[in-house]
């Protein structure tokens, strides 16, 4: 089909939306990412039978947690459809692109964290 | 297994806002397996803390460790040096966990990241349920191996209670009555004459700070190091 959709969306693959957890969508925020959406297979068709639900789980959570330290929660999505959609994949990147362009660029974006890891002795 | 959950951020936050420079330390053990305060929860925290300060414009310099165990000495020494360097602790460990990190560093405020909720069995991924309230003197010998110390609504020792509807407590019909529990299984073992025989009142008094010092390890340790 060739369909193309917004430039400035960087595709993460992984095996399964199961396979995402908090703390990668958390992150992405953290360092700066204006915004980031998981897109899953179909609720009910799920290969591995709960893995896009478990994703939403993680999803909802991360929006909470936007929500808590005072970020607008849109800007983490969850999104499904089956793998023979490509014209909705393209929606979908419209929608979010669009969506993240209204609410402007994270204000993270302009501090970096200061973790450090302190490594048991 | 001890079960905790995490507190609610702002609570935590709060905690922390006279703080610039913190240490979340989590506990590898119990709450890392019910989800509440392990190595993942402990970067969680980490992050959410990091955005919510920056957000604020009070930037917070952070570190993040788990320990295998906030309740053994030797796994809280890992901190010794290295504890000092910040102003304050939270800790994600059960309230156990909290109070032995806290002893081990006074100087230093140590602050609870978790609400510690008892003793519960894993019924799913992130469910668990009560199932011992610690008193100190079991009975389930005489109660189908159900404990009405946890499961009873009143904790009664002798049940039912006259509360008890067709399986239901009076207190909420989704909740099970322990006694009728036990009394079912009771029967179903043959073994009713347990339900009629009367349990002394718990000596309450007992419930005081205890000391356990297992057989065979009749010399507590003095050193304190």
């Amino acid at each position: 089909m060739r369909l193309s959709y917004p430039a400035n969306v960087k595709i993460v693959l992984v095996p399964c939306t199961g396979k995402v957890d908090v703390m990668h969508l958390l992150k992405a925020i953290q360092m700066g990412a204006d915004g980031v959406y998981c897109v899953g297979c179909l609720e009910g068709a799920c290969h591995y039978n709960q893995g896009n639900l478990r994703c939403r789980e993680r999803v909802e959570r991360v929006r909470e947690i936007l929500q808590e330290v005072g970020l607008e929660p849109d800007r983490v999505r969850m999104y499904n459809l089956s793998s023979g959609e490509a014209p909705t994949f393209v929606a979908y990147a419209r929608e979010m692109t669009e969506l993240i362009r209204r609410l402007g660029p994270n204000p993270l974006k302009n501090s970096q964290p200061a973790i450090r890891v302190e490594e048991a002795a | 297994m001890i079960v905790a959950k995490r507190k609610p951020f702002d609570e935590i936050l709060r905690m922390i806002e006279s703080h610039r420079k913190v240490l979340v330390a989590g506990c590898g053990t119990c709450v890392a397996v019910c989800l509440a305060g392990g190595e993942k929860e402990v970067a969680v925290l980490a992050a959410e803390i990091d955005m919510a300060r920056r957000l604020k414009n009070e930037p917070i310099e952070l570190g993040q460790t788990t320990l295998e165990r906030q309740c053994d000495r030797e796994y809280l020494a890992q901190l010794d040096g290295r504890a000092e360097a910040y102003e304050a602790i939270v800790s994600l460990a059960c309230g156990v966990g909290i109070q032995f990190l806290a002893e081990r560093f006074p100087k230093i405020p140590v602050y609870p990241g978790v609400d510690t909720c008892g003793l519960a069995v894993n019924q799913d991924v992130g469910w668990y349920e009560e199932r011992c309230r610690s008193c100190g003197r079991c009975v389930l010998d005489r109660t189908a191996g159900i404990c009405p110390v946890t499961l009873c609504a009143k904790g009664l020792y002798n049940g039912p209670c006259g509360g008890t509807n067709r399986g239901s407590c009076e207190i909420d019909p989704e909740q099970p009555c322990a006694w009728y529990a036990i009394h079912e299984r009771l029967k179903g073992q043959g073994r009713l004459d347990c339900i009629r025989a009367i349990t002394p009142a718990q000596e309450w008094r007992d419930t005081v700070p205890r000391t356990l010092i297992q057989p065979g390890y009749r010399k507590p340790e003095k050193a304190k190091a």
